[in-house]
């Protein structure tokens, strides 16, 4: 039966058993296939995370990568998805090192924001006409964001400079680290508390009548009026909002 | 059955990022290009700028290696939904994959897997080729792999188990040329044989590459320049064939592209001759 074949096919890639070694036969081009199997992998994860690898060691890096696939073979179609839940076995492999996962993140979101849909951002000349109750404002569809507590940001734009990075440190408090594409090229920027809540309000809710209410219960009428107007003059200079 | 591809007959070569520039802002002496149909299977971005700005300015072959045509579970819908736009957009010289398989179950390899040549294989690839066909609306071509192991229990040659689901889907052939020769060194295959057995009027392209010496067998690592035996193996193909779509396909040690446009244009001489003989037989 083909299915039970390409089973035996697929435990052989896995785990590389005698038992399914002899049930298959040819054991030299078995071995070519798992080396093709695995070289691949570790080159999709080598090519996916360049500023990782360079910041743990290529030693460090690999053993990581050799972890991660033994335990966890690809599923998706498309091998740029192995990537994506590489953070586990970095969570695992490195517990207490924040950073590492932070950068594995940062990257992941780039490389995704690189190949995301095209949007039409809002225009800024378009705002004195929109009807604030009935309009929802959307992220563009390549924005991501998390939370960081790590100079993560410093990090990255240190080895993607090729210089030497930083020592990682906590931040003295939690700040949003936020990723998009404007036309073509990706973009990065860590946004302090106020900002990052107030996106990821537009994220759930596109309305920025019930931001500036929320700002100006938080911070008072004025100063929460003037910062959510201060904000979306910003989004919308860095093309990050379109029209619902 | 959809209806048979259109002849053409062109020399082209792989589109590879060191190469985006030259194809982008000169004028690249190649009838068509090839590029990776999975690496353009995005949602938007810089890709799919540059292969709409390459479209405008060559014909474009889809090359895919993901269908995993000979999944015994099947195809998976959303693939070829992406696959679908894609060709859509570009409207490409040629769709095609190989005759391999990658995925079953929630498993993907994404290797290029060998088939062994049953006659429950043939169903199951045939089904998988109408349902691809059906959805893209369109005719396919499928490659013929390099393998490292046959399996025991076949029940026909590869060449005959191409044969066979060409006849019976109406889907076509993208002939490697190096992975008849990789394939016939590690099995003590003929390698004239094989060609010989190949339905000639269903070959399409052809695919000329590099390969490797490994430790017991010959690897298909598309990091070399086309060999001499291969070379002389083409020609051969050619007085089966006729002319036919041909490009180099090199995937990795890229050189430059005045290295990849000589062997091309090897290629071409290769053509250039074997058309000459056909006159000189006619007249």
């Amino acid at each position: 039966m083909l299915a039970e074949l390409q089973r035996d096919f697929r435990d052989w890639l896995v785990a590389a058993s005698d038992e399914t070694a002899s049930r298959l036969g040819h054991r030299a081009g078995l071995s070519i296939y798992q080396n093709n199997y695995r070289s691949q992998l570790v080159g999709c994860l080598e090519a996916s995370l360049p500023l990782l690898r360079q910041y743990l060691g290529d030693t460090a890096f690999l053993q990581t990568a050799v972890h991660h696939i033994d335990r966890h073979p690809p599923h998706a179609w498309t091998l740029d998805a192995y990537v994506h839940n590489f953070d586990r076995t970095l969570i695992e492999r490195f517990p207490d090192n924040p950073d590492v996962h932070e950068l594995a993140w940062l990257e992941t979101a780039l490389a995704r924001a690189f190949v995301g849909a095209d949007a039409t951002p809002l225009r800024a000349d378009i705002l004195a006409d929109i009807d604030w109750e009935s309009t929802r404002l959307n992220l563009v569809p390549t924005f991501a964001g998390r939370t960081i507590n790590t100079n993560v940001d410093d990090i990255w734009t240190a080895l993607s400079a090729e210089e030497a990075p930083p020592e990682a440190a906590m931040l003295d408090e939690p700040a949003g680290l936020i990723v998009w594409r404007k036309h073509h090229t990706c973009q990065l920027k860590r946004v302090d508390a106020v900002e990052w809540e107030a996106l990821q309000h537009i994220r759930a809710t596109g309305n920025f009548t019930t931001l500036c209410e929320r700002l100006a219960k938080q911070l008072g009428d004025e100063a929460g009026i003037a910062i959510a107007g201060a904000l979306l003059a910003n989004w919308l200079a860095n093309e990050l909002i379109v029209a619902g | 059955m959809p209806n048979a591809t259109p002849r053409f007959h062109g020399y082209g070569l792989g589109l590879r990022k060191d190469h985006y520039r030259d194809f982008l802002e000169t004028a690249v002496p190649v009838d068509f290009v090839e590029v990776i149909s999975e690496n353009f299977m995005v949602d938007g971005g810089q890709p799919r700028h540059i292969l709409r700005q390459v479209r405008e300015r060559y014909p474009i072959a889809l090359h895919g290696v993901s269908m995993s045509i000979g999944s015994a579970d099947g195809l998976r819908l959303d693939y070829l939904q992406r696959l679908k736009a894609l060709v859509d957009e570009i409207e490409p010289l040629f769709v095609s994959d190989h005759l391999s398989w990658s995925r079953i179950d929630h498993f993907n390899s994404h290797d290029l897997l060998p088939l062994p040549y049953t006659e429950e294989a043939l169903d199951i690839v045939c089904a998988n080729i109408a349902q691809a066909q059906d959805l893209l609306g369109r005719t396919m071509l499928f490659e013929n792999p390099s393998s490292y192991l046959a399996f025991e229990g076949a029940d026909m040659s590869e060449w005959e188990f191409l044969d066979i689901l060409c006849r019976r889907t109406g889907c076509e052939l993208l002939l490697d040329v190096n992975n008849v020769y990789v394939s016939a060194r590690n099995h003590g295959l003929d390698a004239d044989a094989y060609l010989a057995g190949l339905p000639a009027e269903r070959v399409r392209q052809v695919h000329l590459a590099g390969h490797s010496q490994g430790r017991d067998m010959l690897i298909d690592t598309h990091d070399q320049p086309v060999s001499n035996a291969v070379w002389t193996l083409y020609a051969h193909a050619l007085r089966r064939l006729g002319p036919v779509a041909t490009m180099i396909e090199r995937d990795d040690n890229i050189p430059s592209l005045e290295d990849l446009l000589d062997e091309l244009a090897r290629a071409r001489i290769y053509g250039v001759v074997e058309k000459r003989k056909r006159l000189t037989v006619e007249v």
